[in-house]
């Protein structure tokens, strides 16, 4: 398990890489054209699938007591949420 | 090796460091939440205004910084896992190289700024460089505080004596380094990246 626990991060880390550069790209008009308010939609839940995994991965709340790990989930939703919302306001 | 343990998906639920680290985290979580949510909600009333000023960002600086910070969060994890099953050269290591992440991240951001200020963009200019200089400099001196917690765990697993007494420590100090890098992800997306 020592070593796939630590696959596991190095892929985690990889695909943080991936999601960053794909966000990258979209904030620069990648795949949505003139229409940035979808780019910025998908690059806020890219940005908490992000946090979500380094939570889970990094921080070690995979393996932590359920009511933390819960909390972090539901507070990473609900930013989430609060922010594609509050955004929605100036579209 | 009887020093060691190890935290899997198997495992019985494991608190990672200590529970007043995790109390500090939840409080610095909810304090950026209502940053963040103040932000893009008056970003929402002057819309153009900030599109137009986020023109004058480097993006280039931008990414380079979250590129350094997620892998240095990714070695400190993996200095972490290797302080816990007695790794501790690949520890020292990993640590050595998260701490010159860091301080690198901190360079970039000295010189964005100065190129900000140089061009007389300052926190007076407008409401997005204030929540700018006010979010980056929130963050930058979190930076400060967790260069620091590096070098001390780096100092630990240095001790030959080293066990896994000591990992509570090291567990909290990577977790706070891993909100710093987590805090770094929001703002990216927010200042550098959202149209």
């Amino acid at each position: 398990m020592a070593v796939s626990l630590q696959s596991r991060v190095t892929v985690i880390w990889a695909g943080l890489i991936v999601a960053t550069g794909l966000s990258w790209q979209f904030g620069h008009g990648f795949g949505f054209r003139e229409k940035f308010h979808y780019a910025t939609a998908a690059i806020l839940i890219i940005t908490f699938v992000k946090i979500r995994f380094v939570f889970l991965d990094f921080m070690e709340l995979r393996t932590a007591p359920w009511p933390l790990r819960m909390a972090f989930e539901v507070w990473a939703i609900a930013a989430c949420v609060t922010l594609l919302g509050l955004y929605s306001l100036g579209v | 090796m009887s020093s060691t343990y190890e935290v899997t998906d198997s495992a019985k639920p494991h608190l990672p460091g200590e529970s007043g680290v995790w109390m500090f985290i939840i409080g610095d979580v909810l304090i950026f939440s209502l940053l963040f949510s103040v932000f893009v909600y008056d970003r929402s009333q002057e819309v153009a205004l900030f599109i137009e000023q986020q023109q004058l960002l480097n993006q280039t600086f931008g990414l380079v910084n979250t590129l350094l910070l997620l892998t240095s969060s990714w070695l400190v994890a993996l200095a972490v896992h290797g302080a816990r099953t007695g790794h501790l050269s690949q520890a020292r290591g990993c640590f050595v190289l998260a701490i010159l992440g860091g301080i690198g991240f901190v360079v970039i951001k000295y010189f964005e700024w100065s190129e900000k200020l140089t061009a007389d963009l300052t926190i007076e200019t407008n409401n997005f460089f204030m929540y700018y200089y006010l979010m980056t400099g929130i963050h930058l001196m979190h930076m400060f505080i967790g260069i620091g917690v590096l070098v001390f765990l780096w100092q630990c697993v240095r001790d030959a004596e080293f066990n896994t007494q000591g990992m509570g420590v090291l567990e909290s100090g990577a977790c706070f380094w891993h909100l710093v890098d987590i805090l770094w992800i929001a703002l990216f997306a927010l200042l550098y990246l959202m149209r």
